[in-house]
């Protein structure tokens, strides 16, 4: 099962490297990860994606749990949350496709956020089943190069993952 | 107080009360050892391998509890310690190591000794840091004794660059009394509720087996183990890392388990119905075929890691806790209760456990012209009376020494069970000697592991630390070629060495005493003679059985209840006759 593991690790140099060495030693895929600082300097948040039976996702927190730089971590899949992804996707563009790009774009609420006489550069957010039914939906020639952030999230409700 | 990097460094492990610093020399921590060379209350021991450092170190804390400390130069002196870190890693011993690193301004740049230290460690130590900054040497050492020391111990590894100790940029010092990390708080109470559950658990349980290991050694919850298995009148048996946390001669203990663990104590754990767990991680050398591992039990599971906890072996009721803890709160919650499990299940139980036990499993031929490797160990018992600190390395000896010497005391066992470190037992028993000077250590050993870290046979003379070898010597790596013969048609490949020194011509090189033993006989008056020098190193060279195998034996993907018996090597008993 799919399985969205959100983690709060001290913003220190190499700790991502704890984190993505774990994986690699221990044998667990990761199939997304992102990390920024948060409001707060001295932490980073973490989000990871991964897969794997109860069994591995109870040895994978625990894993991480035990790594000293990490402060606190949550399994988002566990509970109701939203997630999101960001994708950019620069596509060619000729004068007859130029108007069918735009308007799917429109549809799923993606922006063009650069134009050149023969590209469009697309914004997009949203779940990534969302983002590949996107790129799904585009010529596949179109397509120059796409980017995609991995997906981030937060669990519903008041509570929160902090200190 | 204003000092050098390097004296802070210094100052701090005086200050944590650090009395040996195991170590050797080299350009990044040049200023470092200048600074030590400027006082006397943390004494360095030059080893004459980096690895050496790192053993030695480590089996002075598993003899003491106290965490080992080591100080290694960048490049090749920290890769040299890397084995020794893993094998302190996967034994969860309390180490601090320092390495030097090349300046700040030329890390990354491929410099003249430079490793990327704190990359290379990482799998394998508990923690490490690089020190960037004079300023925070103090606060990095006390996190590092703290991280090591508490939760599940292990090896930290703090790596300063070489600027960063120079003596000419002073900072004011102050060693930090306590130390808290928001993202380190190791728990120490088991949770009331499991530990309910856990003795409703023992005390309906009619063939329960207590299963103890090395974190009760760790813990220090050795006499709380005690007290809780004579109250409950329970089998106990203990994994390589545990014993003499329990005393093997008393009659509860039922020996070791797993691959080569006696034969009563791997049918008790087959047909038990409940274990308690304690201290232990279900290793695969314990467990044998998971798929088959205890398949009618119920098991409680006492560990101070979360992670160990249902790692390989789903467990019933997890308790997560310090080990002296919990089993402080179960012997609470039992005297309250009142209550004993059934005396006639234990009776039943202890009658199935004695009809294994008769089968004797450990029973070797003792007649004949040949020097019996278990013979002696069971004579190295009576000449030392049970009370010596025995190290060892990896093979057939450790496994002889295992099962021949009955410990009766935590810490007297020190041995690399996690990661079997050939070269582990002399630099061992040098940690060991120092930390108990007037103690008997043995160093338990054969003729290929010995020869891994013999060089120490240079720093036991220069630091006055008599140990005794005792090298069981049968030309061969007798566990590679034990399973050479069991499973690859006797074919030996690369087992066997043909050129072995003169150990005792090379003990006497290095200036210790050295004894060679053929026949029998012999063996008993040499170790005697050994032990009364006791200011001497005594290297004995002890001619064994070449063809002797360790028995019983779990082959490798076979379960608890197919061992296989010295009486007929190669047929897996069944479990009905016995």
């Amino acid at each position: 099962m799919r399985h969205i593991i959100s983690i709060l690790i001290e913003n220190e140099a190499g700790a991502l490297s704890r984190v993505a060495g774990l994986f690699s030693a221990r044998g667990y895929n990761i199939e997304s990860l992102t990390v920024a600082p948060t409001e707060d300097p001295t932490l980073s948040r973490m989000t990871l994606v991964t897969r794997g039976t109860d069994e591995v996702i109870e040895q994978i927190t625990k894993q991480l749990n035990k790594l000293i730089d990490i402060v606190k971590l949550i399994d988002l899949a566990e509970a109701t949350h939203v997630e999101r992804e960001l994708m950019l996707v620069k596509v060619k563009t000729c004068k007859e496709s130029r108007e069918e790009i735009n308007r799917l774009a429109e549809i799923f609420r993606g922006k063009i956020i650069d134009v050149t006489s023969n590209s469009y550069v697309i914004e997009m957010t949203g779940p990534s089943d969302k983002l590949d039914a996107f790129v799904a939906a585009l010529d596949e020639n179109s397509i120059i190069e796409t980017v995609r952030s991995g997906p981030t999230g937060l669990s519903r409700g008041e509570k929160g993952l902090h200190l | 107080m204003e000092l050098s990097g390097g004296q802070i460094v210094v100052q701090c492990l005086k200050d944590e009360g650090v009395e040996y610093l195991f170590g050797y020399p080299g350009g990044a921590v040049l200023h470092l050892y200048d600074a030590i060379f400027h006082q006397e209350d943390v004494k360095h021991i030059l080893v004459r391998h980096e690895q050496a450092a790192t053993h030695a170190a480590d089996a002075y804390a598993r003899a003491t509890g106290k965490p080992g400390v080591v100080l290694v130069t960048s490049g090749p002196g920290a890769t040299n310690a890397v084995t020794g870190i893993a094998t302190a890693y996967m034994d969860s011993i309390p180490m601090v190591v320092i390495s030097g690193q090349v300046p700040t301004a030329v890390i990354g740049s491929d410099a003249f000794q430079e490793v990327d230290m704190v990359g290379i460690t990482r799998p394998c130590v508990k923690h490490n840091f690089l020190v960037k900054d004079v300023n925070d040497i103090a606060e990095t050492m006390k996190k590092a004794f703290y991280v090591a020391t508490t939760g599940r111990p292990g090896p930290v590894v703090v790596d300063i660059p070489k600027d960063i100790t120079d003596p000419n940029i002073l900072v004011p010092y102050k060693y930090p009394k306590k130390i808290k990390m928001r993202s380190y708080s190791p728990v120490t109470k088991g949770h009331p509720g499991q530990i309910k559950k856990a003795i409703e658990l023992l005390l309906a349980a009619q063939r329960p087996v207590i299963y103890s290991g090395g974190g009760v050694i760790l813990g220090e919850g050795s006499e709380e183990l005690r007290e809780l298995t004579r109250s409950l009148n329970f089998p106990i048996t203990q994994t390589l890392m545990g014993l003499g946390a329990y005393p093997a001669t008393d009659k509860q203990s039922i020996g070791m388990l797993g691959m080569h663990g006696t034969y009563e104590a791997n049918l008790a754990m087959h047909e038990s119905d409940v274990i308690l767990a304690i201290g232990v991680r279900f290793d695969d050398r314990v467990t044998g075929k998971l798929a088959e591992f205890c398949p009618h039990s119920t098991i409680i599971h006492i560990d101070i890691d979360p992670a160990s906890i249902s790692k390989t072996v789903k467990v019933s009721v997890p308790i997560v806790g310090e080990v002296k803890v919990v089993l402080k709160q179960m012997l609470e919650l039992l005297k309250e209760q009142k209550k004993k499990p059934s005396k006639k299940a234990l009776e039943a139980w202890w009658s199935r456990i004695a009809q294994w036990r008769s089968v004797n499993c450990l029973e070797f031929k003792r007649d004949g012209d040949l020097i019996k490797p278990q013979a002696v160990i069971e004579q190295l018992y009576e000449v030392t009376k049970g009370d010596a600190f025995i190290t060892s390395d990896v093979g057939q000896h450790q496994m002889f020494a295992a099962q021949f010497y009955p410990f009766d005391k935590p810490r007297r066992w020190i041995n690399s069970g996690g990661l079997g470190t050939m070269g582990f037992g002399l630099p061992a028993a040098i940690g060991v000697k120092l930390a108990h000077p007037d103690a008997d250590v043995a160093c338990v050993t054969g003729e290929a592991s010995i020869q891994m870290c013999i060089q120490e046979l240079s720093t036991a003379l220069q630091y006055k630390t008599p140990v005794k070898i005792i090298n069981l010597n049968n030309r061969y790596m007798g566990m590679v070629r034990q399973w050479q013969e069991f499973s690859y048609e006797s074919r030996y490949s690369h087992s066997y060495m043909d050129t072995i020194p003169d150990f005792v011509k090379l003990a006497e090189a290095y200036g210790h005493v050295g004894i060679r033993v053929d026949k029998p006989e012999d063996v008993k008056p040499a170790l005697e003679k050994a032990f009364a020098m006791k200011d001497r190193t005594v290297f004995i060279d002890i001619m064994t059985d070449r063809t002797e195998n360790v028995y019983p034996m779990i082959e490798s993907g076979k379960g608890h209840q197919e061992m296989t018996l010295r009486v007929a090597p190669g047929t897996p008993i069944n479990r009905e006759l016995a």
